[in-house]
C-alpha cells in the first residue's frame, strides 16, 4: 500500500468510503448491529428469565409455539430467551477475546518485524510451532484437564491461543513498512524505536489486522460453540449459543429446536463477519488503488 | 499502391477507471507495410504499449477499444472478428515479442513446451511434432544444444537466452507481424545488440512485417525503416527513419533526439525535456505537448494541432507547419516556469 | 518439546485417572492407594515422565484405565478409523475444492464467481458439528436415508452379505465424511480462488492469451499450474486440522475414532491414552508438513532444480 503516514488520513477516510460502498459490508453491519443490539436489549425483548425454570412438569420440551417461539428446553427454559441472553455471552467472548488476542499480536507482530534479529528469530519460531497444532485441541486439552472454567478464563484461553496468526500478517506488513522513505527518514532524524513503531508502523498494519479481527470475531464464535457443544466451553446453566445445543444434545432428533435455531443465530452471525471481512479486505486491495500510469492499467485482470 | 499489411485508422482504447476515463490510446493511424520494420517511440505513458495490446484486442477491463477504431489486417477488420477468430490470428499471423523475458514465460513448464504449445494450438501437431519444431525454432535463434536445453525451465537460463525463447515462440508459425514491445529494454547492454541482430536477420530472411515499440531512438535508428512517434496517446511524428533524424520536425522529437547520447558528440550534459508527461485522465487542451514545448505560443493552448503533411510520407502534428517562423523564438516552456522540471 | 509439554499440562490437572475409574461407592481409599501404585502413579512426576517416553520409544504407550485395555490396542483400533475419515475428506476436499476456485476465478465478479463465493462463505460460517447435526437431522431422521452413526450397523452387519456387508460400511461413512468434507472444501475454495486471483494478471497469462490460448484454456491450463502450488503446500497442513474438524463429526456420528476417544479420555483423566492421542496428533503434524514440502519439490521446478 502506497500511502505514507501524512496522507494515513485520507486513507482512511477512503478505505471507510469504500467499504461501505460495497453492499455486502452494509447488510453485514446491519446484521451484526443487529445482533449486538438484540443482546444488549435481551431482557426487553423477552419476558421470560433465561435460567428460571417455568414449570419443570408442564412446560418442559415444548415445541415451537406461540407462547414460546423457540420453544422451550428440557429444564423448561424459554429457548428464545436463552438465545438472546447467549447473544450476550457468545458475542461478549468473542469481542473481548479478539481485542486481546488482536491486540497482542500486533505489538508481537510489530516488535519482531521491527527489531529483527535474535528477538524475531525467536518469536516467530514460537509462532509457527503454535500455528501447526490445532487450536481446538489445545483447548480442549488445557480446559478439559482443568476441570471446569469460568467464562473469563474461557475468554482469556481463546485469545491466548488466537493470537499467533495475526502476529505473522502484522510483522510482514511492518517488514515492508520499516524500508518505507519515511521509516528511515525517522529512525535517521534518531527518534527511538517506540515512537516509530508508534507513528509509523503501526497505522500501516491497521488495516489488514482489521480484516483479521474482522473474521477473528466469527472465528472465535464458531470456536466457542463447539467447546461448548462438546461440555468444555460455557458450562449449564449459563446459556450460550454452544451450550443451547448441548441442552439438546442428547435428544436431537426430538427436540430439534435446540439444535436448529441457536445454529441459525450462529451462522448468520459468523456469515456477516465474514462479509464484513470479505469486503474490508476487497477495499484494502492495492490492485484496486488508483493508478497514474496508464501502463499500469494494462496489467490488471 | 500494393495493400498494407496492417492499417490503423482511428484506434482509440480508453480505460474506466474509478478516477476518471484514461484515454490511452486516442486516435491513433498508421499502416505497416509487409517485409517493413517499423518503429514507435515514445516516454512511457504515451500509449504505444497499449496500442500494441490493441491490436492483438488482448486489452481487458476496465479497457475497452472504442467503437469506431479499424485494425485492417491483411484486407480484414479485426475489430469485427469474434473472439474465437481472433484466436485463430494470435501467435499464428500475428506474434508478440514482450519486454521481460523472465516474467513473460510460465515458470512451471520447459522452455520447449512452450514453445511447442503455439504448433499444438495453430498447425495441430502432436506433442512428438510439436517438440521436434521446437527444438528446430530454438536452433534458429541460436541456441547452442537445443535438443537438450529444450527441456529445462526459465529460470535456468540468462536474459538473454529466454528472450531468445520468446523470440522463437513468437516466430513458430511464421507470422506475417512481429509486434516486439520493448523487446530489449530490460536486457543487458551487450545483449541488447545481439537480440536485435537477431530479430533483423530472421526478420528479414522469412520476410515478416516488424513493428518495433521502444523509448530508445537507438534501436529504431538501426533497425527500422520508418518511425512513427508518439505522444499523450496520439501519433505526433510519421517519417523514414534518415528523414527523423536529419529533419525532425516536432518539438517533441527534436527533445527526444537531443537527449539521446551520441558517440562523439559534445560531452555536454544530455537535454531533458522538461515537465511530465501529463495523466491518461487529463489530456491537455490544444495540443499536448505545448507546457512542455519551447516554441508554443497561444495558439497551441487553443487549438489541438491535425496531422499536418510535411511532404513525402512525413507528417507532423504541430502547428510549426504552418507558421514556421515561429520556430526562430525559442523560450522556456510553461512547465520549466512552473519548476517542473 | 510437544510431548513434555503434554506430561506436563496432563499431569498438572487435578484427580489422576484412578480417581475416576474408580469412583464408586465400596471402592475404599487403601485400594485406590493400591492401584495407583501397580500403575507407578505415586512415583514421582520425574520418574514417571522418564519411563514414559523410554517405554513410548520401544512401542509401549501403557495401559489405559478408561478403557481397560493397552493404549496401543486402543490407538491400533481407532486411529485408523480417523485416519480413513480424515483421509477421504482430505482428498475429496482438495479435489472438490480446488474444482470450484477454479471455476469461479474463471471469469472473477461474474455472476457465477459471485454465487459460488457467497454458498462458500456460508458454508464457511457454519460450525462443523452443527453442520452434522443438521446432516443427522435431515438424513437419518426426517428423510430417514442414512444411518445415524456408529461404522457398521450394530445389529444386522455380520449377518449381511460381503456385499451387503461393503454397501453397509459404506453407508456408514457418508454422512461423515461428506459434512467433513463440505467444510473443508469450502476452506480450500476459497484459498485456491484468491491464489488464482493472484496469478491472473501475471506477464506469462498475457503471453498465454497472445499465442492464441483462448482464456479458459489459459486459465485452465496455465494459471492452475501456478496457482496449485500454495495449495499443494497447504494440503499437508491441512491434515491435523482435519483430524480437530473430525472430532465433532466422530461424536455426533458416534465414529469410534481417535479424536472421539481422545476428548473422552481427557474426561475419564486416562493419561496414558491422553498423552498417546496429543503424541499422535504431533506426529500428524508433522508428517504432514514433511509431506507438503515433498508435495511442493515434486510440482514446482524452481524448487527442484535448484
Amino acid at each position: 500500500m502506497a500511502r505514507s503516514a501524512a496522507a494515513g488520513q485520507s486513507f482512511r477516510a477512503l478505505l471507510l468510503a469504500r467499504t461501505l460502498r460495497d453492499p455486502r459490508s452494509r447488510a453485514a453491519l446491519i446484521v451484526l448491529g443487529l445482533a449486538v443490539l438484540a443482546a444488549l436489549f435481551a431482557p426487553l425483548l423477552t419476558p421470560y428469565d433465561p435460567a428460571a425454570q417455568l414449570d419443570i412438569v408442564r412446560l418442559r420440551s415444548l415445541a415451537p409455539s406461540f407462547a414460546h417461539p423457540l420453544g422451550t428446553d428440557p429444564y423448561s427454559r424459554d429457548v428464545l430467551a436463552r438465545v438472546l441472553f447467549g447473544a450476550r455471552v457468545s458475542l461478549a467472548i468473542a469481542f473481548a477475546a479478539v481485542a486481546l488476542s488482536v491486540s497482542f499480536g500486533v505489538l508481537v507482530g510489530v516488535v519482531a518485524g521491527y527489531l529483527g534479529g535474535v528477538v524475531d528469530v525467536l518469536l516467530m519460531r514460537l509462532v509457527d510451532a503454535a500455528l501447526a497444532i490445532p487450536r481446538l485441541l489445545l483447548i480442549i486439552a488445557v480446559v478439559a484437564l482443568w476441570g471446569s472454567v469460568s467464562v473469563f478464563t474461557l475468554t482469556l484461553l481463546i485469545a491466548g491461543v488466537s493470537w499467533f496468526a495475526v502476529s505473522r500478517l502484522v510483522r510482514a506488513e511492518t517488514l515492508v513498512a520499516r524500508d518505507r522513505e519515511y521509516v528511515v527518514a525517522a529512525r535517521a532524524l534518531g527518534a527511538p524505536a517506540w515512537r516509530v513503531m508508534l507513528r509509523h508502523v503501526l497505522p500501516n498494519v491497521v488495516g489488514p489486522g482489521l480484516v483479521n479481527a474482522t473474521l477473528a470475531v466469527g472465528n472465535v464464535i464458531l470456536l466457542e460453540a463447539g467447546l461448548s457443544y462438546l461440555g468444555i466451553g460455557v458450562r449449564p446453566p449459563t446459556a450460550s449459543w454452544g451450550s443451547i445445543i448441548q441442552d439438546g444434545a442428547e435428544r436431537v432428533s426430538d427436540l430439534w429446536w435446540l439444535t436448529v435455531f441457536p445454529g441459525l443465530a450462529i451462522v448468520i452471525t459468523v456469515f456477516a463477519c465474514n462479509a464484513l471481512g470479505d469486503a474490508l479486505r476487497d477495499a484494502l486491495d492495492p490492485r484496486q488503488l488508483p493508478l497514474t500510469a496508464s501502463e499500469d492499467i494494462v496489467h490488471r485482470p | 499502391m500494393t495493400e498494407p499489411l496492417l492499417e490503423l485508422d482511428d484506434l482509440r482504447t480508453y480505460f474506466y477507471t474509478d478516477t476518471g476515463v484514461a484515454r490511452a490510446v486516442d486516435g491513433v493511424s498508421f499502416r505497416v507495410n509487409a517485409g517493413e520494420t517499423v518503429g514507435i517511440v515514445g516516454e512511457s505513458g504515451c500509449g504505444k504499449s497499449v496500442t500494441a495490446l490493441s491490436i492483438l484486442r488482448l486489452v481487458r477491463p476496465p479497457g475497452r477499444i472504442e467503437p469506431g477504431s479499424h485494425i485492417r489486417f491483411e484486407g480484414t477488420d479485426l475489430m469485427a472478428l469474434d473472439e474465437h477468430e481472433m484466436q485463430k490470428i494470435r501467435g499464428n499471423r500475428i506474434a508478440m515479442v514482450f519486454q521481460e523475458p523472465m516474467t513473460a514465460l510460465n515458470p512451471v513448464f520447459t522452455i520447449g513446451d512452450q514453445i511447442a504449445e503455439v504448433a499444438r494450438i495453430h498447425a495441430g501437431m502432436s506433442r512428438r511434432e510439436a517438440w521436434a519444431k521446437a527444438v528446430e525454432m530454438l536452433t534458429l535463434v541460436g541456441m547452442p544444444a537445443a535438443a537438450q536445453r529444450a527441456g529445462e525451465y526459465p529460470h535456468q537460463l540468462s536474459g538473454g537466452m529466454r528472450q531468445r525463447v520468446v523470440i522463437a515462440m513468437a516466430l513458430v508459425m511464421n507470422p506475417a507481424l512481429v509486434i516486439a514491445d520493448e523487446p530489449t529494454t530490460a536486457l543487458d547492454v551487450t545483449i541488447q545488440a545481439q537480440i536485435l541482430e537477431l530479430m533483423a536477420d530472421l526478420t528479414r530472411r522469412l520476410g515478416t512485417s516488424v513493428l518495433l515499440i521502444t523509448h530508445d531512438l537507438g534501436v529504431v535508428a538501426e533497425n527500422c525503416a520508418r518511425v512513427i512517434v508518439m505522444y499523450a496517446g496520439e501519433v505526433v511524428e510519421e517519417a523514414t527513419t534518415a528523414t527523423l533524424f536529419d529533419a525532425a520536425h516536432h518539438p517533441y522529437t527534436e527533445g527526444l533526439l537531443g537527449a539521446m547520447p551520441r558517440v562523439g558528440g559534445d560531452a555536454e550534459r544530455l537535454a531533458t525535456i522538461p515537465g511530465t508527461v501529463p495523466p491518461p485522465t487529463a489530456w491537455p487542451t490544444g495540443c499536448r505537448f505545448h507546457d512542455r514545448c519551447p516554441y508554443a505560443w497561444d495558439r497551441c493552448a487553443r487549438e489541438h494541432p491535425p496531422l499536418y503533411q510535411i511532404g513525402g510520407g512525413h507528417v507532423s502534428r504541430c502547428h510549426l507547419a504552418e507558421e514556421p517562423e515561429r520556430r526562430a523564438h525559442p523560450h522556456p516552456p510553461v512547465a520549466a516556469e512552473l519548476g517542473a522540471a | 518439546m510437544v510431548t513434555t509439554l503434554t506430561f506436563v499440562l496432563v499431569h498438572l490437572a487435578p484427580g489422576d485417572p484412578i480417581s475416576v475409574a474408580l469412583d464408586r461407592p465400596g471402592v475404599t481409599d487403601a485400594v485406590r492407594q493400591q492401584w495407583r501404585e501397580s500403575f507407578g502413579l505415586d512415583k514421582p512426576l520425574g520418574e514417571q515422565y522418564v519411563r514414559w517416553v523410554a517405554n513410548a520409544a520401544r512401542g509401549e504407550l501403557g495401559y489405559s484405565f478408561s478403557h481397560r485395555r493397552p493404549v496401543r490396542d486402543v490407538l491400533a483400533d481407532t486411529l485408523p478409523r480417523t485416519i480413513l475419515l480424515a483421509g477421504l475428506s482430505l482428498v475429496l476436499s482438495f479435489f472438490i475444492g480446488i474444482a470450484v476456485g477454479v471455476l469461479q476465478a474463471e471469469r472473477p465478479g461474474g455472476a457465477r464467481d459471485r454465487w459460488l463465493g457467497r454458498v462458500l462463505l456460508l458454508l464457511y460460517s457454519v460450525p462443523d458439528f452443527w453442520l452434522a447435526l443438521i446432516a443427522l437431522l435431515a438424513f437419518a431422521y426426517w428423510l430417514p436415508l442414512l444411518p445415524a452413526g456408529g461404522i457398521v450397523d450394530p445389529v444386522m452387519h455380520d449377518y449381511l452379505s460381503a456385499g451387503g456387508r461393503i454397501a453397509d460400511r459404506l453407508k456408514h461413512l457418508v454422512l461423515p465424511v461428506l459434512t467433513l468434507t463440505l467444510l473443508s472444501a469450502a476452506s480450500i475454495a476459497r484459498y485456491q480462488r484468491s491464489a488464482l486471483l493472484d496469478v491472473l494478471p501475471s506477464d506469462w497469462m498475457r503471453t498465454a492469451l497472445a499465442k492464441g490460448l483462448s482464456w479458459r484454456a489459459a486459465v485452465r491450463q496455465h494459471a492452475v499450474r501456478n496457482a496449485l502450488l500454495p495449495t499443494i503446500t497447504l494440503a499437508g497442513l491441512w491434515l491435523p486440522a482435519l483430524a480437530a474438524g473430525a472430532v465433532f463429526i466422530e461424536k455426533v456420528f458416534s465414529w469410534p475414532g481417535m479424536g472421539l476417544a481422545t476428548v473422552n479420555a481427557i474426561g475419564a483423566r486416562d493419561y496414558p491414552l491422553v498423552t498417546a492421542g496429543v503424541l499422535a496428533i504431533s506426529v500428524l503434524v508433522v508428517l504432514g508438513a514433511l509431506l507438503a514440502d515433498i508435495a511442493v519439490a515434486l510440482v514446482d521446478p524452481r524448487v527442484r532444480l535448484s
